[in-house]
């Protein structure tokens, strides 16, 4: 057996899961997928003493169209919203960006609440609640709050949740009808961890300059980067290939990548560049139609 | 602790009592006696645990035993008709696709996946399905070999059944 014991909760309801987590004041910890929480077990890196599964709790598994923004039930499976034509519609980074998340066997298992809790800086979600500005929905003891995700990435695998609390949902806010997304990630294999990860949405004119960029990088900081500089300096020009190259050092210039095994710094910023080049070339090309080449 | 759970296992219900930390890949290895489950790393990189958890692929070593309770779980065990091959089996076996076959019962399931949301795929889309499945044979390219040809095996059955 590789993880410690532990006891096991499978919650009845959300209000259930609130009073367990606040039984065990901070030694307890939510189960949604597993997939990065297992491997965490298995390596004695996480030694809980309760393991509250939210698996039962079917109405933390939804996808809904909410005014302007999707709301995605924090039990939803990376491989469902993936696929959802809804999202396809609204959200199109995202099925673009989901497809880089482990393998399909990982997608089937893994939960968008899950993503978001772990927070991996190289994970894909993360960066693209950041690039998007989207929120998390949390429920503890003192009710339900919503926390904007430029303040909710804190650190490496660090949020602004608190003990008691239990993620249940991320709203994302509806994208323009002709906005064009590229996701761009250097990996060594296609599903591992990204060394680099760029994503881009971007909405033209209709003389085909860029109203508006949004860019964001993981795998470039203890939390998912959101290049404000890029962007602003992207906006109302025309994608010519000068300004798309002065925008992937705006966006290099934004990381603080540190050394680790995979990858020194300079490499991974270096990167950082290309990629943002490439994901700005594919989303403003004269064909690009949301576009969601890998 | 010990908690109990009933699960489906190629089809035959069990219970059995296991401890929280028990992984689905130990219960069906140890207390189900299917050792085509295989288990390699233990925390999710290289694919051998793979089994069928009602109806898509799962990890194994990273599923609790208890997050399967009431699940119906498929393992390489199930995939042959009796003594009949499924067209599967048949290719790597005919390709060499097998080499010494330590992944293979997580290649095959996750193959069986890969080509039932795509029946015709690409080379590169197939490269792409076996990437979370690790061959420390390095035996790729036969076992492309056979996902092409189980792949137009399977859409001849199926078309024969549409026509037939």
């Amino acid at each position: 057996m590789k993880p410690t014991a532990f006891d096991y909760v499978r919650a009845t309801s959300l209000d259930h899961a609130v009073a367990v987590l606040a039984e065990h004041d901070g030694d307890a910890k939510v189960l949604a997928g597993g997939q990065s929480l297992v491997p965490l077990l298995a390596m004695r890196l996480a030694q809980p003493t309760v393991l509250v599964d939210l698996a039962g709790l079917d109405e933390l598994s939804y996808l809904r169209a909410d005014g302007a923004h999707l709301e995605i039930g924090a039990m939803t499976r990376a491989r469902t919203v993936e696929t959802a034509d809804l999202v396809a519609g609204r959200v199109p980074l995202l099925p673009a960006a989901l497809r880089h998340v482990g393998h399909v066997t990982i997608r089937n298992r893994g939960t968008i609440g899950g993503s978001a809790a772990h927070a991996d800086p190289a994970a894909e979600l993360p960066a693209v609640l950041r690039a998007l500005d989207g929120e998390l929905v949390a429920t503890g003891p003192g009710g339900r709050r919503t926390i904007a995700a430029a303040d909710f990435f804190r650190g490496f695998l660090d949020t602004a949740l608190e003990p008691g609390e239990v993620l249940t949902a991320v709203r994302l806010p509806a994208q323009p009808a002709g906005v064009r997304v590229a996701v761009q990630e250097f990996a060594r294999r296609h599903g591992d961890f990204a060394i680099v990860a760029v994503f881009a949405a971007v909405e033209l004119d209709d003389s085909a300059r860029i109203r508006s960029a949004r860019i964001a990088v993981a795998g470039a900081d203890q939390v998912p980067v959101r290049a404000a500089a890029a962007e602003e300096l992207l906006a109302g020009r025309p994608p010519t290939p000068d300004l798309l190259v002065a925008a992937a050092d705006a966006v290099a210039a934004a990381t603080r990548p540190t050394d680790d095994i995979h990858a020194p710094a300079d490499y991974r910023r270096r990167i950082a560049a290309v990629l943002t080049r490439r994901c700005l070339e594919q989303a403003t090309a004269a064909r690009a139609e949301r576009s969601t080449a890998a | 602790m010990s908690t109990e759970i009933t699960v489906r296992v190629n089809g035959v219900p069990r219970t059995a009592h296991v401890e929280p930390r028990r992984t689905l890949s130990d219960f069906l290895r140890k207390d189900c006696a299917l050792a085509g489950v295989r288990v390699g790393c233990e925390h999710g990189v290289c694919g051998a645990c793979t089994v069928v958890l009602d109806g898509r692929t799962a990890r194994s070593c990273c599923t609790l035993a208890v997050q399967a309770d009431g699940t119906d779980i498929g393992t390489v065990e199930g995939l042959a008709d009796g003594t009949r091959l499924h067209p599967l089996q048949e290719a790597f076996w005919k390709h060499h696709g097998l080499q010494c076959g330590f992944c293979t019962p997580g290649i095959l399931l996750t193959v069986q996946e890969l080509l039932a949301d795509n029946p015709d795929p690409s080379d590169e889309e197939i490269r792409e399905g076996l990437s979370g499945n690790i061959c420390r044979c390095t035996g790729y390219q036969f076992i492309v070999d056979a996902v092409r040809e189980a792949a137009a095996v399977l859409r001849a059955e199926t078309n024969g059944h549409a026509t037939g």
